[in-house]
């Protein structure tokens, strides 16, 4: 499953992060790593960009760059 | 006694509330500039403290040190080649875990490094307790708790670095990020190839270079062939190998791998240092969020904030603007009759004075402003902004903060142009800067109102509305072409923190909203009285003496005629005879105005230019007009007022537009090319100072100009065909 399908207010584990050059980097550098627990806070009244809870800090990220980023555990 | 010296540089995350701890440091003696070649904002302060004089140096607020912003590239290259004497990272202490990121990569580069725990009280209430001993132990560096916004600890902070430095003891990079065995491999021998390899030239930490080659680091690949010229090749050859190595043996890139390690390293640290106290917490900052970024009232929320900045900045402007103009006139008059006749008295009062005058005028407007866009931004508002708009935002390739910069527009283009230092990407930069201008700015609206009040009467509204609308839909279309052209390119990743609302403090409130203003002006003040000193000798020379003296000899003869009959007619008649005195004077003034105008150089240059401005539709009068309006636009309406020889009289300029023989499809191309043409000069001269180049205010003017006219010959000939 991919972070963009996962609703408002669920949990999930990161399994990989796609993408390429720089802004699979930046996410990474950001925290969201393969193994971490993310949290989908909600998404912006226009749908697209979400906001997520990840090591505790609030980020935003585009739904297309969230298709990156494969989840399991939806919870 | 001579004063010791040093420097510091200030590094750590946005948001970290390092720009607080900068300013409690430094106070109102900063100074803030550009670093040398891109636009990325530089601040510097020189501080007295306990004897020593010490050179505070702010770097940009990063996440990492990769080569991929141009804020990470400067604030690496910073501590590389100006070798500050020590490196203070600020750490956000309720965020440790991400903050470290950027501290193991600053850890790397070598220096000299003191780590500040900001924001400990916050950290506390969150439940999290932070053991300084152990960190510091772990890290083999000094470790400082600080609460920058009720600026506790500052003397500590700077106690430690003094410290830190006096003891001329190097905090040698020992307990640093231990890589797994075959990435640790590697690094040795590409460290040893560059150690073997160094000469002089080259004077980066081996071990620091050795693990950017691993990583593909096309900055360092560059420097290591430009400077180890002889063998630079072989070594990125070997690098490649290794890097093919570590791929086959991971599966993925090293700088990935090792980006994953940096965490593991990190994670080993919190685990030892960070106690989580199970107390349950509220998150003020959550639950503002639930409204200000809720999905039905985020967007009605967002309008009243921009409403109520507008509405502020130009209701609570227009008083300070009226003294800026009242004091303006008043000196000016004062100086007209304290200066003899004569050019200079013309150039001061005409040229300087009113150039001036006019830059002058928008510093109220600029100063509340910018206080908004500061109280947006350190409240972390500005960020919850981006969040909404980026959507709309995204359509035409930009960001969701370009869309603050672009409203501004619709006030006035200079804060505007500035406040894109917003953006974080370059690309995005100069993309809003180019397409800003199309936002109608307000000093338009006077040029609108009165060619649309003439000759669309009822409709005006309507027309006015079309117009706006339609500089809206040519920037963005402008923004979707340059982006699918000059600027291609993936966008900037919306990889964005949304950092807990802060309550922000009225000290960097203001340094902020000073700076900025500072900036419009102090930097332009130059090229604006530039100028206007040019605009002036374009529109009063070459002198027509001939013309002036005819002028005055029919003033004369005009003036002797009435006192003549005055003086041979019964008192009854005076007041008529005097009323009809006024008006063949003002009827020749206005005359002798209009042959002044197209005497200049600039009305030679309007008229030689007027066969460009026929196909749209536009006389030699509105051509010149228009080039007055590059000093504002507001010039636009008072040279129209001159050439059309308006008379004294209320709507004087609409009857005389009528009568000039203007069509309303005329006039409605000149309302689109005041739309669309070379913004104002300030706004121009913001626009190179803010892309750093050149090339792009040039290409900015051409393309407006071009633009402005591919457009009204459009409406201009296709009305033609229809009518």
């Amino acid at each position: 499953m991919q972070l963009n399908e996962v609703k408002e207010s669920q949990k999930a584990t990161i399994t990989r992060v796609g993408g390429n050059g720089a802004l699979r980097r930046r996410i990474l550098e950001m925290g969201i790593l393969k193994g971490s627990e993310i949290y989908v806070e909600k998404y912006a009244p226009l749908r697209d960009p979400l906001e997520l809870v990840i090591k505790g800090c609030h980020v935003s990220l585009r739904v297309e760059e969230a298709a990156n980023i494969s989840v399991n555990n939806v919870r | 006694m001579q004063q010791k010296c040093f420097s510091i540089a200030l590094a750590g995350n946005p948001n970290s509330g390092k720009t607080t701890i900068f300013n409690n440091l430094t106070g109102t003696r900063q100074k803030v500039g550009n670093w040398a070649g891109v636009t990325v904002e530089k601040k510097e302060g020189r501080i007295n403290r306990f004897g020593y004089d010490i050179r505070i140096t702010d770097l940009p607020g990063t996440y990492s040190l990769t080569p991929f912003s141009i804020e990470e590239i400067v604030a690496r290259d910073f501590v590389l080649d100006e070798e500050p004497d020590i490196v203070i990272n600020i750490i956000d202490s309720s965020n440790l875990e991400r903050s470290l990121y950027l501290a193991t990569q600053v850890r790397e580069l070598n220096c000299n490094v003191l780590f500040v725990l900001n924001m400990a009280d916050l950290a506390r209430q969150r439940g999290i307790k932070i053991d300084d001993k152990k960190l510091s132990e772990l890290l083999d560096l000094p470790v400082v708790f600080t609460v920058g916004n009720r600026n506790k600890g500052m003397d500590i902070l700077v106690t430690a670095a003094i410290e830190l430095i006096e003891s001329e003891k190097r905090t040698p990079a020992r307990r640093r990020v231990k890589y797994s065995k075959d990435i640790e491999k590697s690094i040795s021998a590409i460290e040893a190839l560059v150690e073997a390899r160094s000469d002089d030239n080259f004077s980066y930490d081996a071990r620091w270079t050795a693990i950017k080659l691993l990583e593909d680091d096309k900055i360092v690949k560059k420097r290591i062939r430009e400077k180890i010229i002889d063998r630079g090749d072989e070594i990125i050859e070997q690098v490649e190998k290794h890097r093919e190595c570590i791929h086959a043996l991971y599966n993925d890139d090293p700088e990935i791998i090792m980006t994953d390690e940096r965490y593991g390293f990190i994670q080993g640290i919190i685990k030892e240092v960070v106690t989580l106290s199970s107390r349950q917490r509220v998150d003020i900052s959550r639950n503002i969020d639930l409204v200000l970024t809720n999905r039905f009232c985020g967007f009605p929320i967002f309008i009243f904030f921009i409403w109520a900045m507008f509405q502020l900045t130009f209701s609570a402007g227009a008083y300070p603007m009226e003294w800026i103009d009242m004091g303006v006139n008043l000196f000016s008059a004062q100086m007209s009759a304290l200066l003899p006749d004569g050019v200079i008295k013309d150039l001061f009062i005409n040229g300087i004075l009113t150039g001036l005058g006019s830059v002058i005028i928008f510093l109220p407007n600029i100063l509340i402003l910018f206080f908004f866009i500061a109280i947006f931004e350190d409240t972390g508002y500005m960020a919850r902004s981006a969040f909404l708009m980026d959507r709309i935002m995204h359509l035409i390739g930009l960001h969701g903060k370009s869309f603050i910069p672009m409203l501004i527009g619709f006030g006035c283009n200079v804060p505007a142009v500035i406040s894109a230092r917003t953006l974080e990407s370059e690309k995005d930069r100069i993309l809003t800067i180019l397409i800003t201008p199309f936002m109608s700015c307000s000093a338009k609206l006077p040029v609108y109102i009165m060619l649309a009040g003439t000759f669309f009467k009822e409709q005006a509204g309507t027309v006015i509305f079309i117009i706006y609308l339609a500089g809206i839909i040519l920037g963005m279309l402008t923004g979707r072409l340059f982006r699918a052209t000059l600027l291609a390119g993936k966008d900037a990743p919306f990889v964005m923190e949304l950092p807990p609302y802060r309550v922000p403090m009225l000290k960097s409130l203001i340094i902020h909203m000073w700076d900025r203003s500072k900036m419009f002006l102090k930097k332009m003040g130059g090229v604006i009285l530039a100028g206007s000193v040019i605009i002036w000798v374009l529109s009063s020379f070459p002198i027509d003496t001939e013309g002036r003296k005819a002028y005055l000899a029919e003033k004369q003869s005009v003036m002797t005629f009435y006192t003549d009959q005055t003086a041979s007619s019964k008192a009854d008649k005076h007041s008529l005879l005097q009323a009809e005195f006024n008006e063949k004077l003002a009827k020749i003034d206005a005359d002798q105005a209009v042959k002044r105008v197209e005497y200049s150089l600039m009305g030679r240059i309007g008229k030689f230019l007027s066969p460009v401005f026929e196909p749209v539709g536009i006389d030699w009068r509105g051509s010149i007009a228009l080039l007055t309006g590059f000093v504002a636009k507001e010039v636009v309406i008072s040279s129209m007022s001159i050439l059309y020889a308006v008379e004294k009289e209320e709507d004087a300029l609409e009857h005389a537009l009528v009568k000039s023989g203007m069509s309303p499809l005329s006039a409605l191309s000149m309302m689109f090319f005041v739309l669309l043409y070379v913004p104002c000069l300030a706004t121009v001269t913001t626009t190179f100072r803010e892309t750093g180049s050149l090339k792009w205010m040039m290409f900015g003017i051409v393309y407006s100009c071009s633009l402005a006219w591919l457009v009204c010959f459009c409406i201009y000939q296709g009305g033609r065909l229809l009518a």
